[in-house]
């Protein structure tokens, strides 16, 4: 499929301006921390961009370590060896 | 102001069970009324009758009390009821009469246990629950379905043994049956306490949420995700409140269902685990037990109830249209199914407590308790979660389901009936997020909590936002595989039938043997009786009268000898 064929939100330049204008909010919303005074019972929330890189390194950390014990948990859809991940019949659900 | 004698969750019961006979009687139409009629009038006596209001039946010399109207009862009765009501509307045109019968049932009965004012009756209500959720799961009418059912029925039957052995050990210590909070003095408290968690989700026991959820129908896993564990939520803030060993369940579950829905493949196991995740939260809040945490509790699972049945019926509708469940089948539906890419998108954002929807005016409430306690690891876990439920639920499930990749399906879009549901859904979404004051109204206790200030909204845009981006930024690490993880469920689905094998194969080794020394013994006794003089007395095969007086002497001989020696 040719770029002009696609739908508008698939195109290359597009995903460049959404990616452009995601971080512009990213920034503004750090810089809108500056003018607001965090409640901070344990004297970290109102440090500069606090929330930003807590959830952003937090969320860094949830996906190294799902990594990490997917390398010890994940296990082939057939494992139970029943016809768990079977999807329904094509044609979705029966009436009666 | 209506008399109310009759339980408004056996009213559901009964109306569930005339739907075949309507069918039979006047065809799907009158069917097709029930559903619509039985929430709408449950709702009525809800709301009709006045505030602390008790039915008591005697029973057993019990004092029982099958109505008893509370605060919090009724805010879980009313949701629970919107929810059999717009997941009629959802599914009455694709559902069996089988699903949406054992569904009402099941929410009939959930109803029943919100309005429960002593253990017996609750028991009575859990236990039709855990029948009427397994039908749910039964009416799929695939063999995974089956299978699944069965292994959710035992998790359940076992869990309302547990209920069952400390209701009868409370009752016999204290003598009192009422449902109240329980104070953990003995081990009957604490298996009251084990029983209402293993409907929760809490572990070790989490894993039959994403095991048997998303075998269900398309419409069966709505249903299913709104009764069982808001149910428990419901009995731990009203008998455990403030125990602090929910704490750091809570803790678990919220990290637990993160990580596995991070993992997965399959789009509604995903919110299956984001169950577990949300009910973490709330189970968390119950132990934290200040006033702001049990109403932020309660007001989250009314919210949490109605955001996760629309992502479930905006999955519901995907499945229904292209049969797939898989990330990796899936994605680009946006360009077909751009209503329910929309309307789940803000069941996505409600799970993620994003501001303006319903999730950020409770999920809000247990944070800010975590921290007027000065519990600062919980706050810290709770924050760290709540930019996690965007990551696992709120970004991951419309991204792979919707975008991600053309994956070339173009499924038409969800029928009418299914977007009016969702679409009822989603604008209360948006509504109680925007206006939160008739939710706050309805909590237990009295609000005095501002969602909405300069601050909260800078501090959870941040953590929302960059949560978006490490997602995006780790997306490489995010790849989907065709692989399922394991769980504590491997040891009842393989070890246990491992062992039984095992087992069985020992048995039958056994039986065999044993089998045959009998065998061998007898042929040889017979052998050895046929050759000896003894034989000709055998008593079957002629009938001399000889045979049998030497018989019946010998019969009167061991009388008169047990009447000597005993």
């Amino acid at each position: 499929m040719n770029e002009t064929n696609k739908h508008w939100l698939l195109r290359k330049e597009n995903i460049r301006k959404l990616w452009i204008g995601f971080i512009i909010i990213l920034v503004m919303t750090v810089l809108a921390g500056l003018f607001v005074h965090q409640y901070e019972p344990f004297g970290i929330e109102d440090s500069f961009g606090f929330f930003a890189w807590y959830g952003f390194i937090t969320c860094v950390a949830m996906v190294l370590l799902a990594r990490l014990l997917g390398l010890i948990l994940k296990r082939p859809e057939n494992y139970y060896d029943d016809d768990a991940n079977k999807g329904l019949h094509k044609s979705g659900v029966e009436h009666d | 102001m209506t008399e109310l004698l009759f339980p408004p969750g056996l009213l559901l019961i009964m109306g569930a069970l005339l739907m075949p006979l309507a069918i039979k009687m006047g065809g799907i139409k009158i069917r097709n009324a029930l559903i619509f009629i039985l929430p709408v009038l449950c709702l009525f006596f809800i709301w009709s009758a006045p505030a602390n209001y008790i039915v008591t039946l005697p029973f057993l010399g019990f004092e029982l009390e099958p109505i008893k109207i509370t605060t919090t009862g009724r805010l879980f009765a009313t949701v629970f009821s919107l929810m059999a009501l717009v997941g009629g509307i959802f599914a009455y045109k694709t559902a069996s009469t089988l699903e949406l019968a054992a569904a009402f049932a099941y929410a009939g009965s959930a109803i029943g246990v919100t309005l429960s004012g002593d253990l017996i009756t609750l028991f009575i209500f859990w236990e039709i629950m855990a029948i009427g959720s397994t039908l749910v799961i039964w009416a799929a009418r695939h063999d995974g379905a089956y299978r699944a059912s069965m292994r959710y029925l035992m998790v359940h039957l076992f869990g309302g043994l547990l209920l069952m052995i400390g209701i009868a050990g409370h009752v016999v210590e204290t003598g009192s049956i009422s449902f109240e909070a329980l104070s953990l003095n003995s081990i009957s408290q604490y298996l009251i306490l084990a029983g209402f968690l293993v409907n929760a989700g809490a572990p070790p026991l989490s894993a039959w949420i994403a095991d048997a959820y998303p075998e269900a129908s398309p419409s069966g896993s709505v249903f299913l995700s709104a009764f069982t564990t808001k149910t428990a939520v419901f009995t731990l803030l009203i008998a455990f409140p403030g125990t602090w060993l929910l704490i750091p369940i809570g803790i678990y579950m919220i990290f637990y269902g993160i990580i596995y829905a991070l993992l997965e493949n399959d789009m509604r196991r995903i919110l299956a685990y984001s169950i577990v995740n949300q009910v973490g939260f709330m189970v968390t809040g119950i132990g934290i037990g200040t006033e702001m945490a049990l109403n932020g509790a309660a007001a989250h699972a009314f919210v949490h109830i109605i955001y996760k049945g629309l992502l479930l019926m905006s999955a519901g509708a995907v499945l229904y249209r292209t049969g797939q469940r898989r990330c990796t089948d899936l994605g680009g539906l946006f360009q077909s199914m751009p209503w329910t890419a929309l309307l789940g998108i803000i069941g996505a954002l409600a799970i993620s407590s994003f501001p303006f929807t319903s999730g950020f005016v409770t999920k809000s409430m247990i944070a800010q308790s975590a921290a007027d306690q000065h519990l600062i690891i919980v706050w810290f876990a709770l924050a760290a979660a709540s930019a996690g439920v965007f990551l696992h639920a709120g970004i991951k499930f419309p991204w792979y389901v919707f975008f991600q990749k053309d994956s070339g399906l173009r499924p038409a879009e969800a029928p009418r009936n299914m977007l009016l549901a969702m679409t009822v859904f989603a604008a209360f979404c948006i509504g109680l997020g925007v206006y939160p004051e008739p939710l706050y109204a309805m909590l237990p206790f009295v609000v005095h909590y501002q969602p909405y200030t300069a601050a909260h909204l800078v501090a959870q845009f941040q953590l929302l936002l960059f949560a978006g981006l490490a997602f995006f930024v780790m997306l490489p690490m995010m790849k989907r595989t065709l692989t399922i993880s394991l769980d504590f469920d491997w040891f009842y689905r393989k070890l246990i039938s491992a062992t039984d094998r095992m087992g069985d194969n020992l048995l039958q080794s056994l039986n065999h043997a044993a089998t045959k020394v009998v065998q061998q013994s007898w042929q040889g006794f017979q052998s050895a009786f046929q050759a000896s003089r003894l034989s000709k007395y055998h008593l079957a095969s002629s009938w001399p009268t000889g045979s049998m007086v030497l018989w019946i002497g010998v019969i009167l001989g061991g009388y008169l000898l047990a009447d000597i020696y005993f």
